[in-house]
C-alpha cells in the first residue's frame, strides 16, 4: 500500500475533515470509547484488542549484543486503526492492521510494513494463548510474558525468544496516562522487564543475540490533542534494574507536555508529574526523508539526580515506512550510564 | 564598445518587432509541438498502463491456478507464509445503462503501480468498509447509474471499468469468497517457501494482457515520438527562416561595427547571446504552450491543471522539471542548428565588401543545382539505410535522410513545375505571372519546405495512426467474431451446452492451452470449420484449401509471429505435441509476442487431453442475444458472470483506443498552422522587397486589386504544388513508420491502408492555409499608396 492511502485513511476519519495531530491521531473520537481515569486491566483480556477504540498498539523494541561484540536494535510493532468502532467479519471488517518491524546495527537501519485486514485471517491478536500477527510476522507464545518474535523483510529477517522476568508496569495514573492539558490520554502499560536471545539475518549473514526488550502496549480513540504535531519517547533501562519511560509532546502554539513514569527494579511506577524531567536536543542527524532529527539529547530530573546524555547508536534509524519516524536503540551517559529505545515522529 | 554596439545590434529589433515576434513565435511553437506531442504520449501511455493494469494486472506477475481460481482461504494461506500477494477479481454486473466490467481488488496490500494507486484518491474508508463503494472513470459512472451501489467519479481510472473492494465485489458478482487472482508485490521478503506447497496447481504468469497491449501500444508511442520530431523540423525551418534574414538585414551594421574595430569574435559572442536569449523566453513561452496544448487536447482537462498547478497526482500530466529541461534544451537545439549557417556567414564576412543589402538567401542557379545533388546523395543514403541499415537506428537514420533529401529537392522540383508553366503561357501577364512566381521561390522555399514537412508528416501519421487503428478494430473482430463468450463450469455443464445449442445457436470450442512449440513457450487454440474462421481470420501466406486440411486435422495454421521466428512457410511440417503436422496457412496476430498454433477441436482434445475444454463461442443471430443470453441462465444454469458478450468486450477496448486518436487528429491541424504562419511570415517578409519587381507592372496597367489577387492565387498554386510533393514522400514515410521500424522494434509488420480522402482533404488545408497566409500581404498590397509604387522609380538605384 502506498503512503498517500494510509495518509487518506488516516486523515479521512468519519467525522473529521482536516489533519490533526500527527499521523491523525487528534481527530474527533466519533463513535468510539474514550479512557477513562482510573482502569482496572485485566490480564489477559486486556492483551487482546479493544475493537470499539479507534487506535491500538503493541509496540516491543529490544536493546541486542551480538555475539561477533556489536550493537543492535530490533522492532516489532503492531498496529491497529478501526475505521469504525465495531469488528465485522470477512472484507467487510473496519479493522485495519499494520505491522512495521525494523532492524537496526551500528552502521545500516533496515524497515518493512505489511497491512492487512482483520476478518479475513491475516492479521489479529488473541489474548490468550498470546498470540499478534500479520502476515507471516509473529509475536506469539503461551502468554504475553513468554513470547517468539518473527518478521522479515526482502534484505533482513529475524527471530527473538523473549521472556518477562517482571510484572506489567501500567503507565500514568493507574494506567491512564495524559497526553496534553486538555486531557486527551489513552490506557497505557508496560513490560519492561524481557530478557531475549535469538537470532538476526542479515545481508552479510547470520548473528546470534542476546539482550533485553520493552512491550508498551496502548489504546485510546483520540490519544492527541489537535496541535500536536509529535513526539519524542524514551525507553532507558539503568544499570541497578531501574528503568524510566518519558515523552514529550510537541505543539504548534504551546510548551511542550512532557512527561513520565520512574519504574523501580522491582517495577513499581512511580508517575514524574508534568514538567518535572527537562529534556533538550543536543545535535541533529539529517536523515533522508526525515529532514534534521534531533539524535542526541539532554535528559535531566533533578529530585533523582538524574543528568544524562542519550545518543543514538545509528542516528540513521529512520522508518522509511507510510508513515515515517525515527526509531532507534540509545546509549545512556552521565549519571545513570544505560541503554534504551528512543522514538520520535513529526519531524519530516 | 561592447555596450554601443549590442545596441547598435538590438536595435534591429526596435525596428522590426514583427520579425522578432516571428522568430519567438516561431521556435515557441516548434519547442510547444514537440513538448505537447511527449506530453500527450506521455498520458496516453499511463492510460493504457492503467486499461492493462486492469485487464491483466498491469506491470506485475500474477498468480493464477487454471480452471479452479482461488477462494480467499488461499489468498490468507500465501499470506501467512509470507508471500505479499493482493487479490484480484472481477466479472460483468448490470448496471442501469447496460453492463460494467467490475474489478474487485484489495488496496491494502496492492502493490505499488496497480489500480490501488489511483483508488486512492477517493475516500479509502468508504470503499474498504461493508458500506461499499463504486469507482470508475466519470464516463463510467454514468452508464453505472445509481445501480447497484452509489458509484462515484474518480479521474485517472481506466474508461470502461468499475472498481470496488475485493470484498464488495465478491458479492456484487456473488461469487463469495472467490479470487481469480493474485498479485505479486514485486519486492518479497527473504526465504519465502515454494507456493505450490501452500495452493497446490498455482503457476506464477508475467502480465500477459499487459505485455500484449504494451506491444500494440509501444508501436503507436514510437510513431508519436517520430512525429514530435516532424512538428520541431517544422517549427525550425521558421526559425532558420526569420534568423537568416534578421542577419541578412543587419549586414550594413556588422559590417559597420566590424569596420569601427569591433573584433570579429566579440560580435559573435555577443550575436550568440542575443540568440540565446531569444532561445530562453521561446523556449519557456513554448514548453508553457506545449501543456496548455497537451491539456486542450487530453480528455481529462481537470487533471492537466492539476498537472499545471504541480500537484503530482498518479496518471494525470504534470510538468517536472526534467520536462521544463527537455524542453528548453530542444530550444537551445532548435536556435543552434537554425543559426549555425548565418554565424558562420558573419565570422567570415568579408571587411571591405559592398554591403548591398540582398534579398535574403536569393538562390542562384548553383545553389538550387547544389541542393538537388545533396537531396540526391541523401536520398541514396536513405536507401542505402532502408536496405542495409538494420535496428531502430537504420529506421530513423532512413526516416532522417528520406524527409532532408525531399526537402532539399522541392525548390528545384518547384522551379521545374513553374519553368514548365512559364514553357505553355502565351499571354504576357501569365508569363510573367510564371516568371515572377519563380523569382520569388527562393524567398518562400523556407516556409514551403516547413508545408511540405507538415503536409508529409500529416499524411504519414495520419496513414500510420488509421492503419494502425484498421489493424485494431480487425484484431478485435478476429478475436472476437462470436456473440457470445461461454465458460462453463465441468464437462457435465459442456455436453448440455452442446446438446441445447443445437439447432439454437452454434457452438465453437475456443478451446486453448499453452504448451512448447519449437522450444520456446507458446499456444494452440482451436479453429472448428466454420465460417466465422474463413471470414474473420486475415491469412497471410496459405495452401489452397488451407481451411479444409486443418478442419481434416491433418493441418494448422500458425501466427506470423512463429513464422518468421522459425522461417515456416505453407507446406512446413510443424513440431507439436503429438507428432508434426503440416503448415496450411499463416494468420496475422497483432499484439501477441507468443507463437501460436490453431488446429481443428478434434485434434486438439487428442493431442492435449488434460486440458480444459469448457470454453465455447457461440454464433447466434445479433438480435436473439439478449434471449439466448437468458435462456443459458435459466436452462442451463450458467451464472451471468460466465457469459461474457463480444460488442461489450469490443466497446470496452474501444473507449480506451480512441481517444488517442482524436488527439493525433488535432496534433495534426496544429502542425498545419504552424506551417501556415511560417508561410504568412514569409510573404509578409518578401512584401516589402518586391515592390520593385511590381512597380513596372502596374505601371503598365495592372491595378493593385488585380496584384493582389494574382498574388493570391500564387500563394495557393504554390501550396498545391507542395502538397503534391508531398503526397509521395508522406505515404513512404508512413511505410516506413509501419513496415521498417515497427519490424525493427517489435518484429511484426503492420499493414498499410490508404486513405484518399485524407488527402484531399489535406491539399484543400493546404491550399487554405496559403490562401489565409496570403490575404493579408495582399491586403496591404491591394490597398498601397500609389505614391509608394512611384518611389519605386524614384528611388531606383
Amino acid at each position: 500500500m502506498n503512503a498517500r492511502i494510509l495518509t487518506v485513511l488516516l486523515l479521512a476519519w468519519p467525522g473529521s475533515a482536516l489533519a490533526q495531530g500527527f499521523a491523525g491521531l487528534g481527530q474527533d473520537p466519533g463513535g468510539f470509547s474514550l479512557p477513562a481515569p482510573d482502569p482496572v486491566f485485566q490480564f489477559p483480556e486486556d492483551h487482546g484488542p479493544h475493537p470499539d477504540f479507534r487506535i491500538e498498539w503493541w509496540y516491543l523494541t529490544a536493546n541486542l549484543e551480538g555475539a561477533d561484540g556489536k550493537t543492535y536494535g530490533a522492532q516489532w510493532t503492531l498496529f491497529r486503526n478501526a475505521l469504525a468502532p465495531e469488528d465485522g467479519t470477512g472484507w467487510d471488517t473496519p479493522q485495519i492492521w499494520m505491522g512495521h518491524a525494523g532492524l537496526t546495527t551500528e552502521t545500516e537501519h533496515y524497515s518493512t510494513e505489511r497491512f492487512a485486514r482483520g476478518g479475513i485471517g491475516t492479521a489479529g491478536v488473541t489474548a490468550e494463548p498470546f498470540n499478534a500477527f500479520i502476515d507471516d510476522w509473529a509475536m506469539a507464545g503461551p502468554s504475553l510474558s513468554e513470547v517468539t518474535l518473527t518478521a522479515r523483510g526482502s534484505d533482513f529477517a529475524y527471530r527473538l525468544e523473549a521472556k518477562a522476568d517482571g510484572p506489567f508496569v501500567p503507565q500514568g495514573a493507574a494506567g491512564y496516562s495524559v497526553k496534553s492539558p486538555e486531557g486527551q490520554a489513552s490506557y497505557y502499560y508496560s513490560q519492561p522487564f524481557y530478557t531475549v536471545s535469538g537470532a538476526l539475518t542479515l545481508p552479510e549473514g547470520e548473528v546470534s543475540v542476546t539482550g533485553t526488550a520493552w512491550l508498551d502496549r496502548e489504546w485510546s480513540s483520540q490519544p492527541l490533542s489537535g496541535d500536536q504535531i509529535g513526539w519524542d519517547w524514551f525507553a532507558l533501562n539503568f544499570p541497578d534494574g531501574e528503568k524510566m519511560m518519558a515523552f514529550r509532546l510537541r505543539h504548534e502554539a504551546a510548551p511542550d507536555y512532557i512527561n513520565g513514569t520512574w519504574i523501580a527494579a522491582d517495577g513499581t511506577p512511580e508517575p514524574i508529574p508534568p514538567g518535572k524531567i527537562a529534556m533538550r536536543p543536543e545535535a541533529t542527524t539529517y536523515v533522508e526523508g526525515g529532514g534534521d532529527v534531533p539524535t542526541s539529547w539532554a535528559l535531566s530530573l533533578p529530585e533523582r539526580g538524574l543528568d544524562i546524555t542519550v545518543a543514538a547508536i545509528n542516528p540513521r534509524a529512520w522508518m522509511d515506512t507510510a508513515i515515517a519516524y525515527w526509531e532507534g536503540p540509545v546509549r545512556v551517559a552521565g549519571s545513570h550510564p544505560g541503554i534504551g529505545y528512543l522514538e520520535m515522529t513529526g519531524y519530516e | 564598445m561592447t555596450g554601443p554596439a549590442l545596441s547598435a545590434i538590438l536595435s534591429h529589433w526596435r525596428r522590426q518587432p514583427g520579425q522578432f515576434l516571428t522568430m519567438i513565435l516561431g521556435l515557441a511553437l516548434a519547442t510547444a509541438l514537440w513538448t505537447g506531442v511527449q506530453a500527450i504520449n506521455a498520458e496516453a501511455r499511463a492510460s493504457y498502463d492503467r486499461a492493462a493494469g486492469a485487464l491483466g494486472g498491469g506491470t506485475v506477475d500474477v498468480f493464477l491456478r487454471d480452471g479452479v481460481g482461488f477462494q480467499d482461504a488461499d489468498f490468507v494461506a500465501l499470506r501467512r507464509a509470507g508471500w505479499r500477494v493482493s487479490p484480484v477479481i472481477e466479472g460483468w454486473i448490470a448496471a442501469e445503462r447496460g453492463r460494467v466490467r467490475l474489478i474487485g481488488l484489495d488496496p491494502l496490500t496492492a502493490p505499488p503501480g496497480t489500480e490501488a494507486a489511483a483508488i486512492a484518491i477517493g475516500d479509502p474508508s468508504d470503499f474498504l468498509t461493508g458500506s461499499g463503494q463504486i469507482l470508475a472513470a466519470p464516463a463510467t459512472v454514468d452508464r453505472l447509474g445509481t445501480v447497484p451501489l452509489d458509484a462515484v467519479s474518480a479521474r485517472g481510472l481506466a474508461p470502461g471499468f468499475a472498481f470496488a473492494d475485493i470484498g464488495i465485489a465478491q458479492r456484487l458478482l456473488d461469487r463469495p469468497g472467490e479470487i481469480d487472482r493474485m498479485l505479486i508485490h514485486p519486492d518479497q521478503p527473504m526465504g519465502l517457501p515454494d507456493p505450490a506447497e501452500i495452493v497446490p496447481g498455482i503457476t506464477r504468469e508475467e502480465p500477459q494482457t499487459a505485455a500484449d497491449l504494451a506491444r500494440l501500444t509501444d508501436s503507436f508511442h514510437l510513431n508519436l515520438t517520430a512525429f514530435g520530431f516532424l512538428s520541431f523540423a517544422v517549427g525550425l525551418f521558421i526559425v532558420n527562416g526569420a534568423v537568416g534574414l534578421a542577419f541578412e538585414q543587419r549586414r550594413v551594421v556588422f559590417r559597420t561595427l566590424r569596420t569601427l574595430g569591433l573584433p570579429v569574435s566579440t560580435l559573435i559572442a555577443l550575436l550568440l547571446a542575443e540568440l540565446l536569449a531569444i532561445a530562453l523566453v521561446a523556449g519557456i513561452l513554448g514548453v508553457g504552450l506545449g501543456y496548455l496544448i497537451a491539456a486542450a487536447l487530453l480528455p481529462d482537462v481537470a487533471a492537466t491543471l492539476r498537472g499545471l498547478y504541480g500537484a503530482n497526482v498518479e496518471g494525470t500530466l504534470s510538468i517536472s522539471p526534467l520536462w521544463w529541461a527537455a524542453g528548453l534544451l530542444i530550444a537551445f537545439l532548435g536556435t543552434a542548428i537554425a543559426a549555425t549557417g548565418t554565424l558562420w556567414k558573419v565570422a567570415r564576412l568579408p571587411l571591405l565588401a559592398p554591403a548591398r543589402p540582398r534579398a535574403w538567401a536569393r538562390a542562384s542557379m548553383a545553389a538550387l543545382r547544389w541542393q538537388l545533388a545533396a537531396s540526391g546523395l541523401l536520398a541514396v543514403l536513405a536507401v542505402g539505410a532502408g536496405f542495409l541499415g538494420t535496428g531502430l537506428i537504420g529506421g530513423f537514420a532512413l526516416l532522417g535522410a528520406l524527409l532532408l533529401a525531399a526537402a532539399l529537392a522541392l525548390p528545384g522540383l518547384l522551379s521545374g513545375a513553374l519553368a514548365l508553366g512559364a514553357h505553355f503561357a502565351k499571354r504576357p501577364l501569365a508569363q510573367w505571372f510564371w516568371a515572377d512566381t519563380g523569382q520569388q521561390l527562393p524567398g518562400l522555399s523556407l516556409a514551403l519546405m516547413a508545408l511540405l514537412l507538415a503536409l508529409a508528416a500529416n499524411i504519414g501519421v495520419g496513414t500510420m495512426v488509421s492503419s494502425f487503428r484498421l489493424t485494431f478494430l480487425g484484431w478485435l473482430d478476429q478475436r472476437l467474431a462470436a456473440e457470445l463468450y461461454v465458460t462453463v463450469e465441468s464437462p457435465a455443464q459442456a455436453a448440455a451446452l452442446l446438446e441445447w445449442a443445437d439447432g439454437r445457436a452454434t457452438a465453437l470450442p475456443n478451446w486453448q492451452t499453452d504448451t512448447v512449440i519449437a522450444g520456446a513457450p507458446g499456444e494452440v487454440l482451436t479453429a472448428a470449420d466454420h465460417a466465422t474462421y474463413r471470414d474473420h481470420w486475415p491469412l497471410l501466406d496459405a495452401l489452397p484449401d488451407a481451411w479444409d486440411a486443418v478442419a481434416s486435422g491433418t493441418a494448422a495454421m500458425v501466427n506470423e509471429q512463429l513464422a518468421r521466428r522459425e522461417g515456416l512457410r505453407p507446406g512446413d511440417m510443424v513440431d507439436l505435441p503429438g507428432g508434426p503436422v503440416t503448415l496450411a496457412g499463416i494468420y496475422s496476430d497483432y499484439g501477441n509476442p507468443k507463437g501460436q498454433v490453431l488446429i481443428a477441436p478434434d485434434a486438439f482434445a487428442g493431442r492435449f487431453p488434460d486440458a480444459p475444454r469448457q470454453s465455447f463461442g457461440l454464433r447466434v443471430a445479433p438480435g436473439e442475444v439478449a434471449a439466448i443470453r437468458e435462456s443459458l441462465a435459466t436452462e442451463i444454469g450458467l451464472s451471468p458472470q460466465r457469459i461474457l458478450e463480444q460488442g461489450e468486450i469490443k466497446r470496452v477496448s474501444r473507449q480506451v483506443f480512441e481517444q488517442t486518436f482524436t488527439v493525433t487528429g488535432a496534433l495534426n491541424t496544429l502542425t498545419l498552422s504552424v506551417a501556415g504562419f511560417a508561410i504568412l511570415t514569409s510573404l509578409l517578409t518578401l512584401a516589402n522587397m518586391r515592390l520593385p519587381g511590381l512597380a513596372p507592372v502596374w505601371a503598365l496597367g495592372l491595378t493593385r486589386a488585380q496584384l493582389a489577387r494574382i498574388e493570391l492565387v500564387r500563394a495557393m498554386l504554390l501550396a498545391l504544388l507542395t502538397a503534391i510533393v508531398a503526397l509521395p514522400v508522406g505515404l513512404i514515410l508512413a511505410w516506413v513508420l509501419l513496415a521498417v521500424i515497427n519490424v525493427e522494434a517489435f518484429g511484426w509488420k503492420l499493414p498499410m491502408y490508404l486513405f484518399p480522402g485524407q488527402w484531399a482533404a489535406l491539399g484543400g488545408a493546404a491550399m487554405g492555409a496559403a490562401l489565409l497566409a496570403g490575404l493579408w500581404p495582399a491586403r496591404r498590397l491591394a490597398r498601397r499608396p500609389a505614391a509608394d509604387l512611384i518611389k519605386v522609380f524614384a528611388h531606383e538605384r
